[in-house]
């Protein structure tokens, strides 16, 4: 937000490219050596430039005009001094020959360029902003829309604070590179080649003398964008410790509280403190070395210049007013040098960040949309419910391993299957297949013989609706968190859902019922009422298949029956797939899959296999007696 | 889901006074006096040297005035020489002046921001959980973050500088007037309508940039809700809501940001055009004065660039008090923070700090013994003190009243008259549908909320006569949601712990909670867990923070569902490693499940905010139809349909 034309002999950068910092931190260092875990998700080679290109290419008109309206700017602006010479030079002299003609010419230019000056002023800032303000708001979208479109099992990996840094410190950063940093180097390339063209046509050997002094400069800069990028390094390295400290303990704070961790988190945290103290002054005193350097290197050059111009004038080689030009363009020629440090913080942290940016949007999402979208065949019976085939699937992480050797599976339309199996048996990924959370390694997952890949997302949603164990809640309302199932609802409809599935009471016991905003004042709700407002989601929705994994763990036995009658009511005829700790639910399964290591090891009605001896039998037994 | 924009409102809870109103932007920083004061030596001195080193930057004109009137026009090398001398000592001045201000002010500075985000820090840990229930976590972050970072540029350029450039502009103008009267005269003219225009740009900028603030917070929300809720965005197909409800705000917030560059353009074009007007008619009559002789062509030129050299000053006016007022919003958002109140001790420590003594291990398996012993009467009325020891010793709830702070007064309360007495030794199960407020009462006991009414005793001490430390080194606590930190697995554990705790006591409570998967990581009880480490499982988890409640052998424990996320065969094991615990310790556990209450010697009803019964599972399930349903899922007499039930036995 610096006017081109300021002069800042001593100005303080705005420096702190701490957006990237903030980024960093969120990030959280980790020593892995996944890319996941050092947050360096592999991009191509020069990914950075061309999205920062992609990003500008729509608009190169108005970048142009930018840049052209800055250039007059600029020229109107330079234009002083030369006013100042040619008055002194030939408006006076004229003016003692009775000639009004010159100075009259001087003060209308003058006139002329400050209003111009002022005039493109307002221009450039609009226009520069309107570039900023579109290039980011594409970004912004750009990465969200991304980041949506990407599988769950990114998700998974990358975690949630990266993609929220992503979207807002590291955009940040960005933003201050587009209103600040480019605005500062077209500025301080402008005004070097304006003064230095003048000074060469005003005087050609102050002028090649000027531009030589460049040279010396020009080291300097080199040396201290070095030496800083080395502490900018450590800094942001610095705060991402702090940062993550800071949010671990304020996320925990009843653990903190209740284990009087407050003495200690204070000693571990000066310690990262104290760290980022460090850095933050050598970050400091960089800079201060930095405006020494390119001072004394400037304001040598100005007292030699002044010298060896004097003289001239003195044996008559030089105008004194030239001299007088020469010597206002010369403090401004060296003024920008400052800026040209602050441009470079901002274009380092824009750098990293775009580069993060990047690694972001070239991942491609391992579950795309497909290009030519099928429809479901209508349904054939009178039931709702669609028949399910896994066609000889396997699946593996991308990262190796594999999860689910290669099996075939058919769960008939209307069906309820409980899958059961000890933590990593690879119940929810089967869920996460028929989700299409995950696409099957090899082999396909069919709906009513439709592959799941070829439905578009709102036919697939129809079709197949998962509901998990964590039970998040949107900002907005009761009734908006449970519209989501289904937009556009009406609110009897939202309450018949609420009714069914037992959340209706505790609902209506609300400050303002179901208009009551979940994130404000009175809004608090347990963790079994979040869930029972997630199966009230998708009792609304109404799909084909329902997906249950471990949705019932926060609930009370209550609930838990309320939801089994719910399936066995509202939800009848549907398929239903239902994962659980508890074996309650199998009580309502027409059938049940045992997984062990990634195969299903047991398959059948449940009286058939507690009748058994099989794995089944024994945990059946197991949680009988669980019961007492 | 927010399908329609959420309106721009801060998403800081309500208690956030209208701080750009009230309060003027002078009062608001003076309130960082506290935190300059130990700088304010070097602060001053820099401000000091800055205004030294500004002053020298005013004087080259006049040396270039000086060397064109004097040496140049008299032909002189010598007085050309010692002119260009003066340039060049008052040039290395200038440059080493400025060093030495920003290397005066580097650590100290650093060391400020440093020192009021400990502040911050240590405060925060120490409010009530109330608080943290209604601020967001990233709010707080950006306190300790960006606007402390903002606070101390504030300190090292605004502050300084309205200072240095209001001297330098006053001695440049007052140069200027020595020079030439009329000149210095016709330069002035444009000081008053600048200065206007900067107080109405000043009340509109800080209006557009709260309004952009507020509207960052709100996409970021839509951001931090659709990465979180993914799963759920996915499994409903919502994204392209979703992505909607993005582009609307996004739009609103672009559009705002223009308007905030568009008052920044009209400022900065006032703020060009004016002075440089005012140079320009400088430059005409001085021209004429010069032809006329009134004036040296030396003075004119040594004018206009003392004018030239101000220009910097009187523009940077603007955005020097547009940071300014960006650094008292963020001085008010860190106090809004800072004033809150922590949580008051009482004086008295030094009673308990006697009773801490013994070790709680002796103590409690000494009680544990006198509590079997005691009568199983359930005592209702609220005994005399020291009538009868027996009585007294255990948690005691009496007449707890509770209502969240920040619910409306008149609300009914969430807990209206709970009496409950858990024996020394005993273990209680806390029974209630969803809702009732099981984990708000178990809250209560290590006081991370407060009762409104009524009080809880421990071995008859009130627990609000006891400091926190001491009563949180009493009581363990399980939460339902296990949260673990960034440190090792054995950090993690042993923080329930106090200080000489080591291997042997880690290991025993990894076997209690049946965490003994712990070892079999990569680097055993050191493996590095939480969110810079290695991410566990939900059931590993929650039996590690089991591990962390037992380790202490505290003498009071409070468990909230703390087998819900564990597999039949687990949740068994535990239960059998847990009676052994719950032998010795008195014991407040919150259950869901006939297995959870079975670990309890007696269970308790919480029902419509009191309790409705007290007794042995088997009884309640004869006694109270509420109880029968919540364990077996029988509906209530009077509920005809319902599925046939299996297990209640």
């Amino acid at each position: 937000m610096t006017a081109p034309t300021a002069t800042a002999p001593d100005r303080e950068q705005p420096e702190d490219p701490e957006p990237g910092d903030l980024a960093e931190a969120a990030s959280g260092a980790v020593a892995a050596d996944d890319a996941f875990d050092q947050d360096v998700l592999p991009s191509p080679p020069g990914a950075t430039g061309a999205l920062l290109r992609s990003l500008l290419a729509p608009m190169k008109a108005r970048v142009a005009l930018t840049v052209f309206l800055l250039l007059l700017q600029q020229a109107a602006v330079q234009a002083g001094p030369l006013l100042v010479a040619y008055a002194i030079d030939h408006a006076v002299p004229a003016l003692r020959d009775d000639d009004h003609g010159p100075l009259i010419a001087v003060g209308a230019g003058y006139l002329l360029c400050s209003l111009a000056a002022g005039g493109l002023q307002y221009a450039f800032i609009a226009a520069a902003a309107r570039v900023s303000q579109d290039v980011l708001l594409d970004l912004r979208g750009r990465i969200f829309r991304h980041a949506q479109a990407l599988s769950v099992d990114f998700h998974e990996r990358y975690t949630s604070g990266r993609l929220i840094s992503r979207s807002t410190t590291d955009v940040e950063s960005l933003r201050e590179l587009l209103d600040e940093g480019l605005q500062e180097l077209v500025t301080v390339i402008l005004s070097f080649v304006y003064i230095a063209a003048l000074l060469l046509w005003l005087d050609l050997g102050l002028g090649a003398v000027a531009v030589a002094s460049f040279v010396p400069l020009y080291a300097l800069v080199r040396l201290y964008q070095r030496r800083a990028g080395r502490v900018y390094r450590k800094r942001s390295t610095a705060i991402a410790s702090v940062i993550v400290k800071f949010v671990e303990t304020m996320n925990g704070i009843r653990p903190v509280r209740a284990f009087r961790r407050e003495a200690a988190n204070d000693a571990d945290f000066a310690v990262l403190n104290h760290r980022h103290e460090r850095t933050n002054g050598d970050a400091l005193l960089e800079m201060a070395r930095y405006v020494v350097g390119s001072r004394l290197v400037a304001n040598t050059a100005v007292a030699g210049i002044v010298l060896w111009g004097a003289y001239r004038v003195a044996d008559g080689t030089l105008a004194l007013g030239v001299l007088a030009a020469a010597v206002l363009y010369l403090r401004r020629l060296y003024d920008p040098i400052d800026r040209l440090g602050m441009f470079l913080n901002s274009y380092q942290s824009a750098a990293a960040s775009l580069e993060k940016i990047a690694g972001l949007l070239a991942q491609t999402p391992s579950v795309p949309e497909p290009s030519a979208p099928k429809e479901l065949p209508p349904l054939e019976s009178e039931h709702p419910g669609r028949e399910v085939v896994f066609d000889s699937v396997s699946f593996g992480y991308r990262t190796g391993g594999e999860v689910l050797p290669r099996f075939e599976l058919t769960l008939p339309a209307g069906q309820t299957v409980a899958v059961v199996g000890s933590t990593g048996a690879g119940k929810s990924t089967l869920a996460k297949l028929l989700a299409r959370f995950y696409d099957p390694s090899a082999g396909r997952v069919l709906l009513d013989g439709t592959d799941l890949r070829e439905l578009a997302v709102p036919e697939l949603r129809r079709g197949v609706v998962m509901v998990t164990q964590e039970a998040f809640l949107f900002s907005g309302t009761v009734a908006d968190n449970i519209a989501i199932g289904r937009p556009e609802a009406t609110r009897e409809e939202i309450e018949r859902a609420a009714k069914a599935i037992g959340a209706h009471d505790f609902i209506a016991a609300l400050p303002d019922g179901y208009d009551t905003d979940v994130r404000k004042r009175g809004g608090r709700i347990s963790a079994g009422q979040r869930q029972l407002v997630a199966f009230a989601r998708a009792l609304l929705a109404d799909p084909a298949v329902l997906i249950l994994d471990e949705a019932t763990s926060s609930l009370d036995i209550p609930g838990e029956r309320a939801v089994q009658r719910a399936m066995a009511t509202v939800l009848k005829g549907r398929t239903a797939v239902v994962i659980a700790h508890r074996l309650s639910t199998v009580e309502i399964a027409d059938r049940v899959l045992v997984m062990e290591h990634g195969r299903i090891v047991e398959d059948g009605a449940p009286d058939e296999l507690i009748a058994g001896t099989g794995r089944f039998a024994d945990l059946h037994r197991a949680w009988r007696d669980s019961l007492a | 889901m927010p399908t329609k924009p959420a309106p721009a409102t801060d998403l800081a809870p309500d208690t956030v006074p209208d701080t750009a109103e009230t309060r003027s932007t002078v009062r608001a920083l003076l309130r960082l006096w506290p935190y300059v004061r130990p700088v304010r030596t070097r602060l001053g001195a820099a401000a000091v040297i800055a205004i030294l080193a500004s002053c020298v930057g005013l004087v080259i004109p006049l040396v270039l005035k000086w060397m064109v009137d004097g040496p140049v026009a008299d032909r002189d090398p010598a007085g050309v020489w010692l002119g260009a001398l003066y340039l060049l000592l008052l040039g290395l001045a200038e440059a080493l002046l400025f060093g030495f201000r920003r290397w005066l002010v580097a650590r100290p500075l650093a060391g400020v921001e440093a020192g009021m985000r400990a502040d911050l820090y240590r405060h925060l840990q120490r409010l009530p959980v109330a608080f943290h229930d209604r601020w967001a976590s990233g709010q707080l972050l950006s306190r300790g973050t960006t606007d402390l970072m903002l606070l101390r540029m504030f300190l090292a350029f605004p502050l300084t500088f309205l200072l240095v450039n209001g001297v330098t502009i006053l001695v440049g103008v007052g140069i200027m007037l020595v020079q030439d009267w009329t000149l210095g005269l016709v330069i002035l003219g444009p000081a008053i309508p600048v200065m206007i225009t900067c107080g109405i740009f000043e009340k509109k900028y800080s209006a557009v940039a709260r309004r952009a603030q507020d509207q960052v917070g709100d996409l970021t929300t839509v951001v931090e809700e659709s990465v979180l809720g993914i799963r759920i965005i996915k499994g409903f197909g919502r994204h392209r809501s979703q992505a909607r409800a993005f582009h609307e705000l996004s739009h609103t917030l672009r559009g705002t940001e223009l308007r905030k560059a568009r008052l920044l353009a009209a400022i900065w074009a006032v703020i060009v055009t004016l002075p440089e007007v005012a140079i320009g008619a400088a430059l005409v009559v001085g021209a004429v004065q010069v032809a006329d002789g009134a004036l040296s062509a030396g003075t004119l030129v040594a004018f206009l660039s003392t004018a030239l050299a101000l220009r910097w000053p009187v523009e940077s006016i603007g955005f020097l008090l547009a940071m300014s007022q960006e650094a008292a919003t963020a001085t008010d958002r860190y106090f809004e923070v800072m004033d809150a109140e922590v949580e008051a001790d009482p004086a008295a420590g030094s009673r308990a700090a006697g009773a801490m003594g013994v070790p709680p291990l002796e103590r409690s398996r000494e009680w544990g013994r006198v509590g079997a012993a005691a009568p199983s009467s359930e005592q209702r009325a609220v005994p005399e003190v020291g009538t009868n020891a027996v009585e007294l010793q255990g948690l005691r709830f009496e007449h707890v009243l509770f209502r969240y702070p920040d619910a409306a007064p008149d609300s009914p309360p969430l807990l209206t008259d709970v009496d409950l007495h858990i024996r020394s030794g005993e273990s209680m199960a806390l029974v209630g549908a969803t809702g009732s407020g099981k984990t708000t009462l178990t809250a209560l006991v290590p006081r991370l909320h407060e009762v409104t009414e009524g009080r809880i005793t421990l071995d008859g001490e009130d627990i609000t006569a006891l400091s926190r430390e001491e009563l949180r080194s009493m009581v363990a606590v399980a939460f339902e949601e296990p949260t673990l930190f960034s440190a090792t697995v054995g950090e993690n554990v042993l923080m329930g712990a106090g200080a000489g705790a080591g291997e042997e006591e880690l290991d025993r409570a990894l076997a209690v909670a049946q965490a003994d998967f712990a070892h079999a990581l990569p680097e055993g009880t050191g493996t590095q867990v939480g969110e810079q480490g290695l991410s566990l499982s939900g059931g590993q988890r929650q039996r590690l923070a089991l591990a962390r409640a037992v380790v202490g052998r505290p003498r009071f424990l409070v468990l909230d569902d703390p087998l819900s996320a564990l597999d039949v065969h687990t949740e068994a094991a535990v239960e059998a490693a847990l009676r052994q615990v719950l032998a010795d310790t008195t014991a407040l556990i919150v259950a869901h499940r006939p297995s959870t209450v079975l670990l309890a010697d007696r269970v308790a009803l919480l029902s419509e905010g009191r309790i409705a019964a007290v007794g042995t599972h088997h009884e309640l399930l004869r006694t109270s139809p509420e109880y029968a349903h919540l364990m077996s899922g029988l509906d209530k007499p009077g509920d005809a349909e319902g599925p046939q039930e299996r297990d209640g036995r």
